[in-house]
């Protein structure tokens, strides 16, 4: 294959993804035949544009708390004073994850009510696994040699933590939240089931109307979302990862 | 000086350093040897206290080292590794300032020290500055990695062996520089390493170890003539003796007077490769020559083999 062809590839979809929410208009003809009965063609409770930006922004703030919590727990459990709860935090953490996203919301309306707070908790609890998993990984391995000169220099533990070990441990974190924020773009439309305003609800309003068309482009744009930043992370990670002289395996 | 009172070592029930007193003069180099295990890495890094000892004192010039917190002490000893351990993500410039930057020495001191550092070593500031360890070198991440350990000014440098991942000719030419750079700067250096050959070469004063306890600690032709156990002698080797204790002399001192044919030897040049010079070419007596040039005598193959023998 071409080198510039992936390239290429991406930047097309982009374009489409951008023209898509912008102007749904102009895609109108192309999803014509999907509908019956002369129902809307394009989503018509709310602007798309809106919706994907609210989409992103239930991700984007579950993630950045996922990824605070998670690697300053496995900072912690990998300091002498915390070795002892690194099983209790992975168990915890691995609970999170068994909960299936459905139940959490179900559990989570109770208490903080309809809207985008529970969508928020279970993204949050999702987020979580991959990116402690990978700081652990990240944190436990980096080279002995490295953290050795790095305490012979005379380095404070704080100093080592980050000016060596956070670093090198970045490539590896980065596949984390790389992992969790894919799982978030696809659990959050799930949301849209207690009223959080995410592309979920294009899907909903599709299957509940019978209209084949909603059902697409919803489920197209977050496709579209998750390959493009899945993609984005991806190169952010190797790059960082030759930054840190380490290789991505 | 360094002085190491009675310390040891135990991890539970295991001693993995037993009881070892020993003085280090300044401005020398003390070559720690032992086998795997023979608890000398330990006895290193309790010098910077990167392992506390069980018992027992070290003091640095005269003052203990446990009267500074641990970080504050590392920062005045200079540190360097087997496999350099060298900052993937950090520049050869930036590594090599590790430690001014700790101490918070100003942006021109730290790059007038790295430079100067640099071309001590033979590497190009420009050139190699500014690039990432993975792109030198093994010899030259090794010289960054002695060169990051000398960066503050230390007064003792301690090194844990830093030439065990070279291949021999890289070897032989870092310990050359080490031994000219510690000339140059006065730096007392404690060098651990299981490599007898090295240790003849390098060391003023050998110690050895075995299962923790420090067993001779000597000068080099005084652990060649008289090992203090079998174990010492093992580890010197019974047919290396009599060219290692060769390899301690110059040529310059075993000059006897007359001449000879043929190409000359430095002065300068150890007792040991004069005579395989000697050997090699079937000669009886080899020219020596002074570092300008002019004649200084003769060799001879039985003057050296005289040498060789087991001294008194």
């Amino acid at each position: 294959m071409k080198a510039w062809l992936p390239s290429l590839l991406r930047l097309a979809l982009v374009v489409l993804l951008v023209a898509f929410v912008t102007n749904p208009g102009w895609f109108e003809p192309l999803l014509k035949p999907l509908t019956e009965n002369n129902a809307p063609v394009i989503y018509n409770q709310g602007s798309l544009l809106t919706l994907t930006l609210l989409h992103l922004r239930i991700v984007l703030i579950a993630t950045v708390a996922a990824t605070v919590v998670a690697v300053a727990l496995a900072i912690l459990v990998t300091r002498p004073a915390g070795a002892e709860f690194l099983p209790l935090s992975r168990s915890l953490v691995n609970i999170g994850q068994t909960f299936p996203p459905v139940a959490v919301l179900a559990l989570a309306v109770p208490a903080v009510g309809f809207g985008e707070k529970p969508t928020l908790i279970a993204l949050f609890l999702y987020g979580l696994l991959p990116i402690f998993e990978n700081a652990l990984t990240g944190l436990t391995t980096l080279p002995a040699n490295v953290t050795e000169a790095a305490r012979g220099a005379g380095m404070t533990g704080w100093q080592r933590l980050t000016k060596v070990e956070l670093p090198l441990s970045a490539p590896i974190i980065l596949g984390g939240i790389r992992l969790s924020v894919v799982i978030g773009l696809a659990t959050a439309t799930i949301g849209s089931t207690v009223a959080a305003k995410t592309l979920g609800e294009v899907i909903i309003a599709g299957l509940l109307s019978n209209n084949l068309a909603f059902i697409l482009q919803g489920g197209l744009i977050v496709a579209a979302l998750a390959v493009l930043i899945y993609d984005g992370l991806s190169a952010v990670e190797r790059y960082t990862a030759r930054r840190m002289g380490r290789e991505v395996e | 000086m360094i002085e190491i009172e009675g310390i040891t070592k135990r991890y539970d029930s295991t001693t993995v350093v037993d009881d070892v007193s020993m003085v280090i003069e300044p401005r020398t180099v003390c070559v720690i040897v032992g086998t795997s295990g023979s608890g000398k890495t330990t006895l290193l890094r309790m010098i910077n206290r990167l392992v506390e000892p069980t018992a027992g004192v070290i003091k640095l010039d005269g003052a203990d080292n446990r009267s500074l917190p641990g970080y504050e002490l590392r920062r005045s000893i200079g540190y360097a590794i087997q496999g350099h351990g060298l900052f993937p993500h950090r520049t050869v410039a930036q590594n090599i300032a590790t430690v001014p930057v700790l101490l918070g020495w100003d942006k021109a001191r730290i790059k007038a020290r790295v430079d100067e550092l640099m071309t001590l070593y033979q590497l190009d500031p420009d050139a190699f500055g500014p690039r990432y360890p993975h792109e030198l070198s093994g010899g030259q991440q090794q010289r960054v990695g002695v060169a990051r350990a000398l960066a503050a000014e230390p007064n003792v440098l301690l090194m844990d062996e830093p030439f065990g991942a070279l291949d021999p000719i890289i070897r032989n030419k870092a310990q050359e520089d080490l031994l000219a750079i510690q000339k140059r700067f006065g730096t007392t250096i404690i060098l651990v390493t299981h490599d007898m050959e090295e240790a003849v070469h390098m060391g003023d004063k050998i110690a050895v170890m075995d299962a923790g306890k420090l067993v001779q600690y000597a000068k080099p032709a005084e652990i060649l003539a008289n090992p203090a156990s079998a174990f010492v002698g093992t580890l010197v080797g019974a047919s290396e003796r009599p060219f290692r204790l060769l390899s301690l002399g110059r040529v310059r001192d075993a000059v006897e007077d007359g001449s000879a044919e043929g190409e000359a030897i430095s002065g300068d040049a150890s007792q040991r490769d004069a005579l395989a010079e000697l050997l090699w070419s079937g000669r009886p007596a080899l020219p020596v020559k002074g570092a300008d040039g002019k004649p200084l005598g003769r060799v001879t193959v039985d003057g050296l083999v005289k040498r060789a023998a087991r001294p008194a």
